[in-house]
């Protein structure tokens, strides 16, 4: 809302609190990889059981694991969050910004995850499963030795993929008052001003994050067709 | 809807999802148990076999024995069920009717008061282990090098210690003629070379019956030979074997008896010099022609 | 939480979901549109002999998938506002949204180009076409096949981020539900409702995208699917 963006003084001005910026958004990027280290681990451990369910037996478990997946694959995580937090927060179940950051990250990213663990076990040929029956070994004891081994190589680069799109989720939780990247960012931006310049200085700080994970995931890409050959 | 009969069969083996009543011919005179197979009856005995899936009949009304040691080769065009009648053995497809009998133990089913109840997964996976087959597509496992493939069955199912497994396996690579590629990924073995390892796989379980779907039908010619021979030195060592092939010659070499399937049916069968050179139906005469024309002049 | 009250109170503020509701269906459709012509412009730009050119693209489309829709967003509407081009918050929800997925959408043509056999270039310029007409008659018509369920599926990733903009409060289905959530205060309901509003909307998206996917035939990679 002023002229000094253009005329150079806005920069001048940026330049010199660099430092104070830095240790401000350092620790906003410390709390967004706790909150995406938090959403994975939980959504690993949803996206893994949901995809047991989906593909099980129990007609019950099956059909309330696709409920699951559909539901909150179609509304935004936003609304997820809010719901944790204010929702949840109306009728007395108080979570601080962070735990329910977490949670509404984790349900979200197991819906996700689900599918892509079922498509993993789905994408080992059946062959390998009669093989194995073949000489023997029970369904489970084929599911673990045989089959389970492959589709965790198949579903590794996915995975990581989506490590990433949480990571940059993450910066939704400023909504909720979670001081991660993003709100440390919105707090800044509201005690100088400096809009432009502190929101790329933010682009810089996720790009120093996303980018090491994006390279991973490619070598991770390049092993699983390794293995998809016989 | 279930008969009460079975609800009951059912309600007394809570893993079992699976029932069906038994027919009155079917109903045991005496007792209920595994039908003893006298030493001399035959190692698989297949009674009255249908498969449907859905609503196409492929199998429709087999009838079979094998002896133990005997070679009996399956021929016939693409559709005649021979393959699915292959993997009724060792049910790795559910008969729609009818029974089958490896070594006196009826296969992936048991009578309960009469009923009969799908066996539970363990006691399936039993009978498997004494039944080796071999698959069109190899399908080694990937992830496991070719002493690996031979170990996991011995090591998970026989609970065999691993060093006497890795010792086994080694014994039947070299037996395949595959002694060096202990260590080597399937993917970096030649169709041929896999299917030999796939066929020590199956060795490694001390199978009383080897079932062989197709075993060169999934290779490129100049790879077929190698198989073959592990094959036909197999048979001269006297394991039962059931052959389902292609392959006319290598079915008249090495089997005692042959069978011809057409559309879901047992046609004929009978000693390989005789069916190949003067069958008895139209059909496997057709049959026969229609393969000789394609065959290389010998 | 559903007593008669609150049931009372939903009849008020509903209908202004719902309207809501709409303005989301247009925020996304015009970013859709915006990002699908931006993503063809970036693809061919990446496949360009001009110098530098595929190397603007490249780099564009890696700054755009390595940072947080979010931040995105607040560049350009914070950002211009400080240099005095204030663009008001609908708009520039199009704007940042349209170019967020024009970065996704360039990489979706690009693959679904190079799923398209070698030999169709070959027998292309065999007949001597020259570069162009074999984009224009042979490779492009073929690629829209592989191209339509990513696609599909980034319409329903749309649909879902326009809620980011509510944080700039433009006029959309979550910046109402606060508004109404900070008026009425019943956020339980209020979100709840809105979350349903999301579903039915995007749920039928996703089944038409799925059968989208049959009809073309299965996508091999995992994930793909999963915009």
């Amino acid at each position: 809302m002023n002229g000094g963006a253009i005329t150079g003084g806005d920069w001048a001005r940026a330049y010199e609190h660099v430092p104070y910026f830095l240790s401000v958004l350092w620790s906003g990027a410390v709390m967004t990889v706790i909150v995406t280290a938090g959403g994975f681990v939980v959504s690993i451990m949803l996206g893994i059981l949901f995809a047991a369910f989906r593909t099980g037996r129990s007609r019950v478990l099956r059909g309330a694991a696709h409920v699951y997946v559909e539901v909150f694959r179609s509304v935004p995580v936003l609304t997820q969050l809010f719901v944790i937090y204010f929702g949840l927060g109306a009728i007395g179940i108080r979570l601080s910004p962070i735990p329910a950051a977490i949670v509404g990250f984790g349900i979200n990213g197991g819906a996700y995850l689900t599918e892509v663990f079922r498509a993993g076990i789905e994408a080992v040929d059946r062959g390998q499963t009669e093989a194995a029956l073949s000489i023997g070994m029970t369904k489970l004891m084929a599911l673990r030795y045989i089959v389970l081994p492959q589709a965790t190589r198949i579903v590794l680069p996915p995975i990581a993929n989506f490590a990433i799109g949480l990571l940059k989720d993450t910066s939704l939780a400023s909504a909720v008052a979670a001081p991660e990247l993003s709100f440390n960012a919105h707090m800044l931006v509201d005690e100088t001003y400096l809009s432009t310049q502190i929101y790329l200085l933010v682009a810089v700080f996720y790009l120093a994050m996303s980018l090491p994970l994006s390279t991973i995931v490619r070598w991770l890409e390049r092993r699983a067709a390794r293995g998809q050959r016989t | 809807m279930q008969h009460r009969r079975c609800l009951r069969a059912m309600l007394e083996e809570p893993s079992v999802d699976d029932c069906r009543l038994m027919t009155d011919e079917e109903k045991p005179s005496a007792e209920a148990g595994p039908v003893p197979s006298a030493p001399d009856g035959p190692l698989v005995r297949v009674e009255a076999v249908h498969k449907r899936f859905g609503p196409l009949h492929v199998l429709k009304g087999i009838d079979l024995e094998v002896k133990a040691g005997e070679k009996v080769s399956i021929i016939g065009p693409s559709g005649s069920g021979k393959t699915t009648l292959l993997r009724c053995i060792n049910y790795i497809e559910k008969p729609s009717q009818g029974h089958i009998y490896v070594n006196g133990h009826l296969i992936g089913e048991k009578a309960v008061d009469q009923a009969y109840v799908a066996l539970e997964d363990r006691a399936l996976a039993r009978q498997r282990a004494e039944i080796g087959m071999v698959f069109q597509r190899f399908n080694l496992f990937p992830h496991l090098t070719a002493s690996q493939n031979i170990e996991i069955g011995p090591v998970k199912v026989l609970k065999t210690p691993p060093a006497e497994a890795r010792a086994r396996a080694f014994e039947l690579l070299e037996k395949v003629g595959l002694a060096g590629k202990r260590d080597v990924y399937p993917e970096m073995l030649s169709g041929g070379q896999q299917q030999r390892v796939a066929i020590a796989r199956a060795l490694a379980m001390r199978p009383k019956l080897m079932l062989f779907d197709e075993a060169t039908s999934g290779l490129d010619p100049e790879l077929v030979g190698e198989v073959l021979n592990v094959m036909a030195q197999l048979a001269s060592e006297g394991m039962t074997m059931i052959i389902v092939t292609h392959e006319m010659q290598f079915a008249e070499d090495v089997s005692d008896r042959v069978i011809f399937m057409d559309d879901g049916v047992i046609v004929e069968e009978g000693l390989p010099s005789r069916l190949f050179t003067a069958p008895s139906h139209a059909r496997t005469q057709a049959f026969l022609s229609a393969v000789l024309r394609k065959r290389q002049p010998r | 939480m559903i007593s008669t009250q609150a049931l009372a109170l939903a009849r008020e503020w509903a209908p202004q979901l719902l309207v809501a509701a709409g303005q989301t269906l247009r925020m996304t459709v015009f970013a859709y549109v915006l990002g699908a012509v931006a993503g063809l412009l970036i693809a061919f730009g990446g496949m360009s002999r001009r110098r530098g050119l595929p190397t603007l693209c490249r780099v564009y489309i890696e700054f755009i998938r390595g940072t947080p829709t979010l931040t995105q967003l607040f560049l350009i509407y914070f950002g211009l506002a400080s240099v005095d081009i204030v663009i008001p918050g609908f708009e520039a929800a199009v704007i940042a949204l349209g170019m967020h997925y024009a970065a996704y959408m360039a990489e979706i043509y690009r693959s679904g180009i190079s799923a398209v056999d070698r030999g169709q270039h070959e027998a292309a310029q065999g007949i001597g076409m020259t570069r162009v007409q074999t984009m224009r008659y042979i490779i492009l018509p073929q690629s829209v096949r592989v191209v339509l369920p990513p696609m599909a599926n980034s319409a329903i990733s749309l649909l879902k981020d326009t809620s980011v903009a509510s944080l700039i409060a433009a006029p959309e289905l979550m910046m109402r539900a606060n508004d109404i959530t900070s008026e009425y205060y019943m956020p339980m309901q209020v979100y709840l409702i809105t979350g349903a509003m999301y579903f039915v909307m995007a749920y039928p998206l996703s089944l038409g995208a799925r059968r989208l996917e049959r009809l073309t035939g299965k996508s091999r990679r995992i994930g793909t699917d999963l915009a």
